[in-house]
């Protein structure tokens, strides 16, 4: 199992905090969006890069596709299937696959990339506009999930008709 | 509010829906029947030491020391291979969470536009293209996903599995896209292993009927009779199994398509996830990426009892959901299963007074990670709010 390093978590925390703490009286979660798999080149995880029309007004559209975009090319280099992985492979396979105990494949290291990368993302461009984007992985990487959220005094009561529930809020 | 709340931490594993059981805090992930796993483990366990005991003294002193030697390795590397196969995730995908779920039904619903009242809605399917082919995703009723490709829902183990194979009830687990290489190194290494021990069984009473005489052979190894008989069975089953992997290896294709003719090749429907090269198509799916859980099994939540404000789903958040602790004074607590009797009419009594939806704002920022007492940010966040 992916266990992303308390100090990791700790270190996204405290950014996040720091930039959303000019809403933090006001911020409320208003909306959740929801970026589908594309599954159009076969079982390898990508991302679609249609820009939902929720975040229309919250960010530019380059952006949003940038983000989607590198995303997808790390994913394609975890799951290239190459000189490289198949070194992995069979270097593995000669060893009982015990050497997977204290050795991190390398999808694990694009993984811990990707976490990095996200971390990044929400601190610099989301949180200011924000939005916080949750690492895929954490979704069964089904889905990117954006969540919006709003000044509560603009949002009246909008964020009450929403149907998402509040109860596990990421 | 009447219900004391005690929050503990748990692991996500204790709290992961799905007919699974786990041993060693999370770190092992099996079905729930194993009887036959045990037996599998007993049939080899036992047939090679009763190899070891008769055969490989005689063998090494006769023949050669190598032949202990080798047997031993192989042994090693087939129980290696099926505890692999076993304890894994085969590919798990978790369930989604409630906004993921209602989105998706708001999605089908704009999709199918206006049904008219008495008639059945059309049902839940999305096409993609892959490779020139239209692939139908199914909607799972139970994990309230569309499955991805070559997914499927194992109703023993209760999940949907990412390139679901089959259930092996010899393994005690679902093979999938994570455990099938395992799987199958278990399935040749085992039939490897299953001729060599027929070999020298065969090698070694021949040897001794030479010197001794077959029936003395028989009396003074009794083992033999034993092994020959196991072995011979297995090798039947277990050889044709591995022949029909290498197949399907050959083809990349699942189990579960060929059962299903999803790829028969009627209607000019062809594999899409064929490489058409057999090298390549073996390649993929035994030396391809190592894929990691998605589950986060040894994950820390927190869990209030004696009542849940939550649903079954797992919380995200490796280390606090805040929600839960804010939402304790306004959220309608549901009774559920861990719900006491007692408890009961208190909840239906405040659920009565808040009726507020669950995302009303209570008065603390609903910044979701960061509540949690139990790190700086948090302690901060909390001075912040008493300023």
């Amino acid at each position: 199992a992916i266990n992303i390093p308390k100090t990791t978590t700790l270190c996204y925390k405290r950014l996040l905090f720091h930039n959303l703490q000019e809403l933090r009286h006001s911020a409320s979660l208003a909306n959740k969006v929801f970026i589908q798999r594309d599954y159009s080149e076969g079982t390898t995880c990508r991302f679609q890069t249609k820009f939902p029309s929720e975040l229309e007004s919250r960010i530019e559209r380059t952006l949003f596709e940038d983000t989607v975009k590198t995303l997808n090319n790390y994913y394609a280099e975890a799951e290239k299937i190459g000189g490289q992985s198949y070194l992995e492979g069979c270097l593995a396979c000669t060893t009982a696959y015990l050497i997977f105990l204290c050795m991190e494949t390398r999808y694990e290291k694009v993984l811990k990339k990707i976490a990095k990368y996200i971390q990044e993302q929400n601190e610099k461009i989301f949180a200011p506009r924000g939005l916080l984007v949750t690492d895929p992985i954490e979704r069964g990487m089904r889905v990117i999930e954006i969540s919006i959220y709003e000044d509560r005094g603009s949002s009246g009561s909008s964020s009450g008709s929403s149907s998402v529930s509040g109860s596990t809020a990421r | 509010m009447s219900a004391v709340m005690i929050t503990r931490k748990v692991r996500k594993w204790e709290k992961l829906p799905g007919k699974n059981t786990f041993c060693c805090d999370g770190r092992v992930m099996m079905a729930r029947q194993k009887g036959v796993f045990y037996l599998t483990l007993f049939l080899i366990v036992g047939t090679c030491s009763l190899f070891f005991a008769f055969e490989c003294p005689y063998l090494a002193v006769h023949l050669s020391p190598a032949i202990p030697v080798f047997a031993a390795l192989l042994f090693l590397f087939v129980i290696a291979m099926l505890l692999r196969t076993s304890f894994s995730d085969p590919g798990v995908l978790p369930r989604a969470l409630p906004e993921e779920a209602t989105f998706i039904e708001m999605e089908i619903e704009a999709a199918n536009g206006n049904v008219p009242a008495g008639q059945r809605p059309p049902p839940r399917i999305r096409n993609v293209q892959i490779n020139n082919q239209i692939v139908k995703l199914k909607y799972c009723y139970t994990c309230k996903i569309f499955r991805p490709p070559r997914a499927s829902h194992c109703s023993i183990c209760d999940n949907c599995v990412d390139r679901f194979d089959h259930h092996c009830p010899w393994v005690g687990n679902c093979v999938g896209k994570r455990n099938y290489r395992y799987f199958y190194m278990f399935t040749l290494s085992l039939s490897l292993l299953t001729i060599y021990i027929f070999t020298f069984d065969i090698v070694h009473v021949v040897m001794r009927s030479v010197d001794n005489g077959f029936l003395n052979t028989l009396k003074e190894t009794p083992g033999t009779v034993l092994e020959v008989l196991v072995c011979f069975f297995t090798l039947w089953s277990v050889v044709g199994l591995t022949g029909f992997h290498t197949y399907l290896i050959s083809l990349n294709q699942t189990t579960n398509e060929d059962i299903k003719g999803s790829w028969s090749g009627k209607n000019r429907v062809q594999n899409p996830y064929s490489h058409k090269n057999i090298f390549k198509n073996c390649c993929e799916v035994l030396c391809g990426p190592a894929f990691p859980s998605v589950l986060d099994r040894r994950g820390l939540m927190q869990e209030d009892s004696p009542a849940s404000s939550t649903s079954a789903a797992p919380s995200s958040s490796s280390s606090s959901n805040p929600m839960s602790q804010t939402m304790k004074t306004t959220a309608p607590l549901i009774p559920n299963e861990h719900t006491p009797d007692d408890a009961k009419p208190s909840i239906a009594a405040s659920a009565e007074k808040s009726d507020s939806p669950k995302e009303e704002d209570p008065p603390t920022p609903q910044v979701p990670p960061l509540a949690s007492p139990e790190t700086e940010a948090d302690a901060s966040l909390a001075k912040d709010k008493a300023q």
